[in-house]
């Protein structure tokens, strides 16, 4: 009996443990949900309306309207340079990291070096590499250009891909390479029909972390963009909170947009994530 | 493993993009800092003499980095820690079985995937002293008698701002306690049940063993990552008030850009990169020792 009663009491304090800490992740979104369609008179009484009089999706549409010289305007353009700053990021590091992963996969000895000079690389804070960057891209006339921001944000997408990269290469058997090798094929026609097929899903998951991180790159871009030609979707949001604007649903609004790629995204790498955890190959 | 004899005539070309990539948008701005860092240079007038260590010896004695450094400190030890505890009892839930677990176990991607910047604005208004979500829920519950500027006060600043980054990191960190306590054979959970183990004996017999490495990988990288924090702090406080959020990163950005003494910003930012530099030591240690172990 009094084992019974042991389990019971487990099994509810587990369930209420679920429940808080279901809680505690959801709340502070689907408050941020419920801001973005809310009236500004329930958002600015005190106390709080907590559930909307009624569901107001205005901030939506001005966010994601086009009409020149409008919130609109300045929003969708950060929401499209990030699209390319972050796409064109991780093409460029997964162009680099493929053969660098892949030779340090296939000759540990004589490269692996390399993979730890670039890791080590994560300790420099940015702040350490942004004068001379700011320099060289002004001297060029490059500030404020997607392209340059892109190249820019190689320095922290580089060395992560690289090292996802080669642990997803050293899963690829060697042993079909040396067969391709023995029937006469070259290394470029190696990699291009042998390994890459083989080693295809982890090249997609390396690709979709390094998108997620340029995503979410801000201090290179407060610094390298200036206006609607370059600024990203995390500077278009510090601007929008820092700024004078009094209507916190729209604030809502752009955060609950900027966050819908990288959370679908994530919840789609689950597994890569998890499995990644296991080996300490994913960095926060 | 044996080497690809097939490939290294010709596999000198491959790493070399990655490494002049490298070289370029890593090493040079490095050198470039260093060398600067000892001068006195200006962000704009040109020209610049060697001053030896004096930026040094001065960021040290002035009160603001001194303040910087101690900010930078507390955040890091205060969300870490917050991270750890509540990351760990977090996996080790995960772990039982229960109805839902599925389902709340990709919950915890949410958090984790919210970029910084959307993460840092949401906490903001959650905060805001006038009609934020945080004043009003406290004082329906009556735990408060009035609305508080959370993030305008030096006293409860550092805080909040802690504990919105703990809400966005402590998802990984549970998440790593999850896939290191999956890795427990199921023998050995059994037994020690069986036995009629305490949680706690159960925790340190069954369970720590397995904790002990991943948990360090993780803290550390979060340590790293939080010594180096610039972007939640710019958006929810820009450092304020009173500089009681001015963390190091703020500080060398403020003096590079907003008062333009690059020489000066530099001996901080390598102060940063210094402390950075030994804490990865530790890291490296620590994954030695992990791999040892296994």
């Amino acid at each position: 009996m009094s084992r019974r009663r042991q389990r019971l009491i487990k099994s509810w304090l587990i369930h209420s443990a679920a429940l808080l800490l279901t809680v505690l992740i959801l709340a502070p979104v689907i408050w941020m949900g419920l801001m973005s369609v809310s009236s500004t008179n329930d958002l600015t009484t005190v106390p709080l309306h907590w559930i909307p009089a009624e569901w107001d999706f205005s901030r939506y549409v001005k966010l994601l309207t086009i009409t020149e010289n409008t919130t609109g305007a300045a929003f969708t353009a950060s929401l499209r340079n990030s699209m390319v700053v972050a796409g064109l990021g991780a093409m460029l590091a997964l162009i680099i990291g493929i053969p660098a992963a892949w030779a340090v996969s296939r000759m540990p000895r004589r490269f692996s070096w390399m993979l730890h000079v670039s890791v080590a690389t994560y300790m420099l804070p940015p702040v350490a590499l942004v004068v001379p960057m700011y320099f060289a891209l002004s001297g060029m006339g490059a500030l404020n250009s997607v392209f340059s921001l892109a190249l820019i944000y190689l320095s922290i997408l580089a060395p992560f891909t690289a090292w996802l990269l080669k642990s997803n290469f050293d899963n690829v058997p060697f042993e079909i390479e040396q067969a391709a090798m023995m029937d006469g094929a070259n290394l470029w026609q190696i990699m291009r029909n042998v390994t890459l097929p083989l080693a295809a899903p982890g090249l997609t998951t390396a690709g979709l972390f390094a998108f997620l991180l340029a995503w979410d790159e801000f201090f290179y871009a407060l610094l390298f963009t200036s206006d609607q030609r370059a600024k990203t979707l995390t500077v278009a949001i510090a601007d929008l909170a820092g700024g004078r604007i009094a209507d916190y649903g729209l604030i809502a609004a752009a955060g609950i947009i900027a966050a819908l790629p990288p959370v679908i995204i994530g919840f789609g790498l689950q597994k890569a994530l998890i499995s990644g955890l296991t080996t300490g190959g994913v960095k926060g | 493993m044996i080497e690809n004899r097939w490939m290294s005539s010709r596999a000198w070309f491959l790493p070399l993009p990655l490494l002049l990539v490298m070289a370029a948008i890593i090493g040079w701005p490095f050198l470039w800092t260093l060398w600067t860092s000892f001068t006195n240079a200006k962000l704009i007038a040109p020209g610049a003499d060697w001053v030896g260590l004096s930026n040094y010896i001065n960021a040290l004695g002035n009160p603001l980095f001194q303040s910087a450094l101690l900010v930078t400190i507390k955040f890091t030890v205060i969300s870490v820690l917050i991270e750890f505890a509540v990351g760990l009892s977090a996996g080790l839930l995960l772990d039982q079985d229960f109805r839902g677990r599925t389902l709340l176990r990709a919950l915890m991607i949410l958090p984790w995937a919210l970029p910084t910047v959307v993460n840092a604005t949401m906490w903001r208004l959650i905060y805001q002293p006038d009609f934020g979500a945080l004043n009003s829920m406290l004082t329906q519950l009556g735990m408060i008698d009035g609305y508080r500027s959370w993030l305008g006060e030096p006293s409860s600043a550092l805080w909040a701002v802690c504990l919105a980054d703990a809400w966005k990191n402590f998802p990984l960190v549970a998440l790593i306690c999850l896939a290191a306590l999956q890795s427990v054979p199921g023998e050995l959970k059994a037994a020690a049940t069986i036995d009629g183990a305490g949680f706690l004996k159960k925790f340190r017999a069954v369970y720590l063993p397995f904790l002990v490495g991943p948990l360090t990988v993780a803290i550390v990288l979060r340590t790293i990552e939080a010594f180096k924090v610039f972007d939640i702090i710019w958006v929810m406080t820009r450092g304020g008030p009173a500089n009681s959020t001015k963390s190091l990163s703020i500080v060398v950005y403020q003096e590079a850009f907003s008062f333009q003494r690059a020489g000066s910003g530099a001996s901080i930012a390598l102060i940063v990169a210094l402390i950075s530099a030994i804490l990865t030591a530790v890291y490296v240690t620590a994954m030695r020792r992990q791999a040892e172990v296994r």
